[in-house]
């Protein structure tokens, strides 16, 4: 039986419940067993990404001793993944114990996509999509997990949707945390280049892997009342043809 | 300047940078022609990409003996005839270049591209003492006349398009308008031959110096430096302390990659291997070869060894051909000599991490220009590095920690992190009191306080009544039963 421990990160729990929804649907279709620490919170990169270790390893430890007995952790979020495991340990360099007991739990972390193709070793989730997508490349996903074939692959078998790659797919959207607040123009000038590639691509709907860069496209959307759909991929794998069981 | 002065002038610059139709093309022209190709060039190395990798060993090893690399390098150029000078400030630099100018009666000095003589703001310190500077790179010389400065490492004028070139050299240099860029190139060239020509004295940068052989190599693609080095009787050299390798083995590698992440070239177009001046057995050559060696903080950053990695940089200036913040904002916006990833670390090493803490903080850590890099330096890792020494200050770098208040935010963060059951009423809370913010389809349109800058250009999901962790239970279970 094939089990897996979620860790569904703030912004899915808070803002986006429904891409955890999906998750938990999918997971159900695949025969992929399920639970779900109560105590986790977050994993403490907003912290990090800002320069206050301290406090993101107040927030790493807290995540290690919520998943240290979990054998396998998934997690609809590449940047969340890379901050478990490539900056706990960084964040432990002086605590030896800590720094160990961050490398086995980032060992055990992966990300959605990478968990089904590269652990599962599945490529078709059974699911349909009536549309043309195009694929948004989130940067920690792709440059730190080197997470960029396994969505595509995904994709690729979803029956009834055509893919469509857009210009500069992996070019940064402009999010980056806390920089999208500080420095709004900026981050505002680079998602306003992403969506116009996402419309150039012609595709009625936009899927990535990290609900960060989406929330920041969405945003944009909404704001310019532009009409493309923005769907995490565990919306898009969970999703069934309409009057399918 | 204050902190906040220097925040809102960034910004501001930023803001005016996007807004400039022109660079905006410029910048996409940039990017798109050159840092598709120079990617593609790392692949058709006949070692493959991972010579980066391996060109990332040779740097760190170099710089990890850096004592012993450069005082073979000095030895070695003494004894081809050249003479040698370390500086240990821009200062003291710019001080002995006017030394040798003075005895040697110089009026006019010809220069080849070289960022470090902007990081040492040589011209200046030479045309106030009446010495007449010329920059005989096309595209510094456009600049010099325009009276700006280097918007890119390596193309400085990127940010100019023909016509302005053209009315430029109408207004400066008494010429016909003309946009066509060949006839241009014409102008500039003629008006450069005569300053060679009558030039008495030429300074150039330094792409690598070879500590083996005694040689430094200067490119250009316009054969400019060549010129520059060779006709008038003295010749300066400024090299950052760190621009040496070890033997030639190693410079082949690193002028390999730094072609390919230049310019997306197999090699630079004029390429020349400077050994010395000329002798009785070579005639070639100036009579004196003077070469500096400039530390101007970079001990500094080799005694940090968080910091130390990015010394490797060989200024082959790929980062900012991939980085989506330089490709909107463009190099002026940075305010400092160095622009681009590259700037955003090296500049709060050298400037002041307070004074330039927006360069390491305006950046969205994407990565690119990790990927991007000919040698392969962590850039993403350094500009963390340097908001952690931000976040809490550090007495090595005299850095003041940056805000009280933010520091506040991240405990309080912290606490609830820690926390779960406090996490979640904290959320609850939220979630109820967010109703005050104003919506439209179901989005939130304005924020106050730090989400204002979100809100400006874009709506904000607002928080679910019913979060993820109070739905699981339901929904697993669904499944088990049914």
């Amino acid at each position: 039986m094939t089990h897996a421990t979620l860790f569904i990160q703030c912004i899915v729990d808070g803002m986006y419940p429904e891409v955890g929804e999906a998750m938990v649907s999918l997971f159900q279709r695949l025969g992929i067993t399920m639970d779900y620490p109560e105590n986790q919170t977050c994993c403490g990169q907003p912290s990090f990404n800002a320069g206050y270790r301290k406090e993101a390893a107040k927030a790493a430890k807290h995540y290690i001793e919520t998943f240290e007995d979990s054998e396998t952790i998934v997690c609809p979020s590449g940047s969340c993944v890379s901050m478990v495991r490539h900056h706990y340990p960084e964040l432990f360099e002086n605590e030896p114990a800590w720094k160990a007991r961050a490398i086995a739990v980032g060992k055990r972390t992966f990300e959605l996509t990478e968990y089904l193709v590269d652990v599962l070793h599945i490529e078709n989730t059974g699911a349909y999509y009536d549309g043309t997508i195009t694929y948004h490349d989130s940067c920690h996903l792709k440059r730190y997990l080197g997470v960029a074939a396994q969505p595509r692959t995904l994709i690729s078998q979803v029956r009834g949707a055509t893919f469509v790659e857009m210009k500069g797919c992996d070019t940064c959207c402009g999010f980056g945390g806390a920089f999208s607040t500080k420095y709004p123009d900026i981050s505002t000038a680079m998602v306003r280049e992403k969506v116009k590639n996402i419309l150039d691509s012609g595709a009625d709907a936009v899927v990535g892997c990290d609900m960060g860069c989406l929330m920041n496209i969405k945003g944009y959307l909404t704001r310019n009342t532009l009409n493309v759909r923005v769907m995490h991929i565990a919306q898009l794998l969970a999703g069934k043809k309409a009057g399918a069981v | 300047m204050s902190h906040d002065a220097a925040t809102k002038k960034y910004a501001q610059n930023a803001a005016s940078a996007i807004k400039d139709e022109i660079l905006q093309k410029a910048l996409n022209k940039i990017q798109s022609g050159l840092g598709k190709a120079t990617a593609l060039s790392y692949q058709n190395l006949d070692e493959g990409p991972d010579l980066r990798l391996a060109a990332h060993d040779i740097r760190e090893k170099t710089i990890n003996n850096l004592d012993v690399v450069l005082t073979r390098l000095a030895a070695k150029i003494r004894e081809n005839g050249g003479r040698v000078y370390f500086a240990r400030t821009g200062e003291q630099a710019v001080e002995y270049c006017l030394k040798i100018a003075r005895q040697h009666h110089v009026k006019q000095v010809v220069k080849g591209k070289s960022m470090v003589t902007e990081e040492i703001r040589l011209n200046p310190a030479f045309e106030a003492r009446g010495i007449e500077v010329n920059e005989t790179d096309l595209g510094e010389y456009i600049i010099q006349l325009a009276g700006e400065k280097p918007s890119h490492i390596i193309a400085p004028a990127a940010h100019k398009t023909r016509q302005q070139v053209g009315r430029l050299f109408e207004r400066k240099l008494g010429v016909p308008y003309t946009e066509d860029p060949p006839e241009l190139t014409r102008i500039a060239r003629k008006a450069l031959r005569e300053k060679f020509l009558t030039a008495d004295m030429g300074i150039s940068g330094c792409n690598l110096a070879c500590a083996q052989t005694g040689h430094i190599t200067v490119v250009s693609n316009e054969g400019n430096i060549r010129m520059a080095t060779t006709l008038p009787k003295v010749h300066v050299a400024i090299m950052g302390m760190e621009r040496v390798v070890p033997n030639l083995e190693d410079h082949d590698i690193l002028f390999r990659l730094l072609s390919r992440g230049a310019a997306a070239q197999k090699l630079g177009g004029c390429v020349s291997y400077i050994g010395g001046p000329a002798g009785p057995e070579f005639p070639d050559g100036p009579e004196e070869f003077h070469l500096v060696i400039l530390d101007n903080g970079r001990s500094r950053i080799l005694a940090d060894p968080k910091f130390r990695e990015i010394l490797c940089c060989i200024r082959c200036s790929a980062c900012l051909n991939v980085c989506p913040v330089y490709g909107k904002i463009g190099g002026h916006a940075y305010d400092a000599t160095y622009c681009g990833p590259i700037g955003a670390v090296l500049t709060p090493l050298m400037e002041g991490m307070n004074q330039a803490k927006d360069l390491c903080l305006g950046e969205s850590l994407c990565g690119a220009c990790q990927q991007a890099c000919s040698v392969n330096i962590d850039l993403p890792r350094m500009l963390l590095e340097l908001r952690y020494r931000l976040a809490y200050g550090d007495d090595q770098w005299e850095t003041q920690p940056v805000s009280v208040a933010e520091k506040t935010i991240h405990q309080a963060w912290a606490f609830l992190a820690g926390h779960p059951a406090l996490y979640r009423a904290f959320l609850r809370t939220f979630a109820l009191g967010q109703k005050i913010f104003p919506t439209s389809r179901g989005m939130i349109t304005k924020m106050p306080g730090p989400g204002a800058g979100w809100t400006r250009s874009r709506d904000i999901q607002p928080l679910s009544q019913t979060p993820f962790r109070k739905r699981f239970k339901k929904l697993n279970a669904k499944k088990a039963h049914g």
